[in-house]
């Protein structure tokens, strides 16, 4: 194990790790534990100029507020309403494609493979123009469905990557009996090889769901207005609403900062399988 | 994932099969990727062949195109606040560098097994989780003037407070900070994952050697380490050089469009109040792609490499 167990240091070293741990970590999180404090800090208190104290009271009506006052409600249901289906979408096709790249052989294997790659690697701008495009002319512009199309088939590229690798993994033997027995493909990929792929689905649908939950970029070039935004656009056009508010800003980063918050601690171990993913090999 | 999978034998089929009985086992695939592919190619492989493209013409959005030729990128050499936003994005792509062995060191820092390490982790990894839009706005008010707790403890130690996001010489550099702050995370969790699968023996051996300390980072802890290292290399270059959401958030390009990165420019050109100049957008939009194929084929290479040698 590397570096040397704090066990088997001295006591003195062992004092100031158990020390140095809790001090790192407040350091760490300092701006993030600052918004918190201040999410429920009464507009008195900023008014009147304390800003680091102790909040007078706990104002946890700067929640109440942000869902009464402002369309937040909306925008985190906008928010589900867009990430659930991209995830089952996302996760199918690249069930479905993994499958193909991970167990047949054929010629343009890797060529298909690395178009998934490379085309995950490549920067929004250069896809943003004809995306908005072909979604303002087949009329899905500020729809759900216009932007769960193209997350699915973004993220299909970066999923495909993941489940091909997982599938190689698997032990090939058990494809290869069933064919001898006259196993149909479809029935391999359905009874056989999909109920191994457990794990592997849900790391991706909880990375998808992260992913898509704090996407921006196309939020605001695909959707507009609080009918159909998800929560990062909605709060970017709120904090120019609430200028210096700070209270009301810090309440809904929080809120809007909740759901994968939550998602990653319920399922963590699968989070950080599906992010750590190739970490290791090698 | 070695490449242990062969193809199976074809069985010998009978001659009377049915035309898909015979030939499943080739079709199949294709059929398993068709969905898959054929979104890909609508929304992501024909809009790159489209943007680059329409780079060469002159288009509102809306009414006809109008052939220019080169005219676009010409006018992007000339163009004052291209290089501008070209020298922010080379200041993001190297401090954002520094996420790699800071996120290695962290991952050090944690990887003892005392009560309550896993929590520690857990929350060490917060920044990731929680989305760019909220790491801009928590970072905004870390910087705010006047009252903003860095402003206040730069106030403190020198006198003067310092708005670092109205300042067109510190504002880049503070922005790089707030997408830090995630991607340090990101790189700890890589390495967590690395130092977990060291071999134990190795280090052992090592020991008895009588290495230590950054004789033995250096010589057995990082060269067991270099896939994570590959990838927290392929991620830092690649979310340094897609960042939008913290300059669009904290600063929107300003002040005086001193923070913009080729994206955000490229974003402005096409789709703001700056007008709709889709196709010096997509001139942008295809320099900031050629920079990133630089580094896609790097990564694309040794990824070929790895899988042939499988």
């Amino acid at each position: 194990m590397f570096p040397k167990p704090i066990q088997k240091a001295s006591p003195a070293m062992q004092w100031l790790y158990a020390l140095a741990l809790p001090l790192a970590l407040v350091l760490w999180l300092l701006p993030l534990l600052g918004v918190a404090v201040t999410s429920v800090r009464p507009a008195s208190d900023l008014a009147q100029g304390n800003y680091f104290g102790m909040p007078s009271t706990l104002a946890f009506g700067n929640y109440l507020e942000i869902f009464t006052q402002t369309p937040m409600a909306n925008y985190i249901r906008n928010s589900f309403f867009v990430t659930i289906p991209t995830v089952i979408g996302a996760v199918t096709l690249s069930c479905l494609a993994g499958f193909a790249l991970g167990v047949y052989r054929f010629r343009s294997n890797l060529l298909v493979f690395f178009m998934f790659v490379a085309g995950n690697f490549v920067p929004f701008q250069i896809l943003m123009v004809p995306v908005r495009d072909l979604t303002v002319s087949t009329g899905l512009y500020n729809t759900y469905t216009g932007l769960i199309l193209f997350h699915v088939a973004f993220q299909t590229g970066f999923c495909t990557l993941f489940m091909r690798n997982f599938i190689k993994a698997l032990p090939f033997e058990l494809i290869e009996s069933a064919r001898v027995e006259g196993v149909s493909e479809w029935r391999i990929f359905r009874y056989i090889v999909l109920p191994l792929m457990r794990p592997a689905i849900a790391a991706l649908s909880v990375l998808v769901f992260t992913f898509i939950w704090n996407e921006y970029f196309w939020a605001t070039v695909l959707t507009q207005g609080a009918e159909v935004q998800p929560v990062t656009a909605g709060l970017f056009s709120l904090n120019g609403q609430w200028i210096a508010q700070w209270h009301l800003v810090s309440a809904g980063s929080i809120v809007a900062a909740l759901p994968p918050v939550l998602m990653f601690f319920l399922m963590q171990r699968h989070f950080i399988a599906g992010l750590t993913l190739g970490a290791t090999k090698g | 994932m070695t490449g242990s999978s062969t193809a199976a034998m074809p069985v010998a089929s009978a001659p009377k099969r049915s035309y898909w009985r015979r030939n499943q086992r080739r079709l199949a695939p294709w059929l398993f990727l068709a969905p898959g592919v054929i979104m890909f190619l609508i929304y992501v492989i024909w809009p790159i062949a489209n943007s680059i493209w329409l780079s060469f013409y002159d288009w509102d959005g809306l009414g006809q195109k109008t052939w220019l030729g080169l005219a676009n990128y010409a006018e992007l050499l000339d163009d004052e606040n291209f290089y501008i936003s070209l020298k922010n994005n080379v200041i993001w792509l190297v401090l954002f560098m520094l996420a790699v062995p800071i996120g290695l060191f962290i991952a050090i820092f944690l990887n003892q097994t005392v009560t309550g390490i896993r929590i520690y982790k857990s929350l060490f990894f917060f920044p990731f989780v929680i989305s760019q839009v909220v790491v801009g706005l928590i970072f905004s008010w870390f910087y705010a003037p006047n009252f903003g707790l860095l402003y206040k403890l730069v106030e403190w130690a020198t006198g003067t407070g310092i708005a670092f996001l109205a300042e067109p010489n510190y504002v880049t550099y503070a922005l790089v900070v707030a997408g830090l702050w995630p991607q340090i995370a990101y790189c700890m969790i890589l390495y967590l994952t690395g130092l977990n699968n060291i071999s134990p023996d190795q280090i052992e051996a090592a020991r008895l050697d009588g290495a230590k300390g950054w004789r033995m980072l250096w010589y057995v802890v990082i060269p067991q380490l270099r896939p994570a290292t590959f990838i927290a290399i392929v991620v830092t270059v690649i979310g340094a050089l897609r960042s939008f959401d913290i300059v669009s958030i904290m600063t929107d390009g300003g002040p005086f469009g001193s923070s913009r990165v080729l994206s955000f420019y490229m974003y402005e050109q096409a789709l703001s109040e700056y007008g709709y100049r889709m196709g010096y957008g997509a001139a942008i939009a295809v320099i900031l792609f050629l920079i990133m194929m630089v580094f896609i084929s790097g990564f694309i290479w040794k990824m070929v490499k790895d899988e042939r040698e499988g």
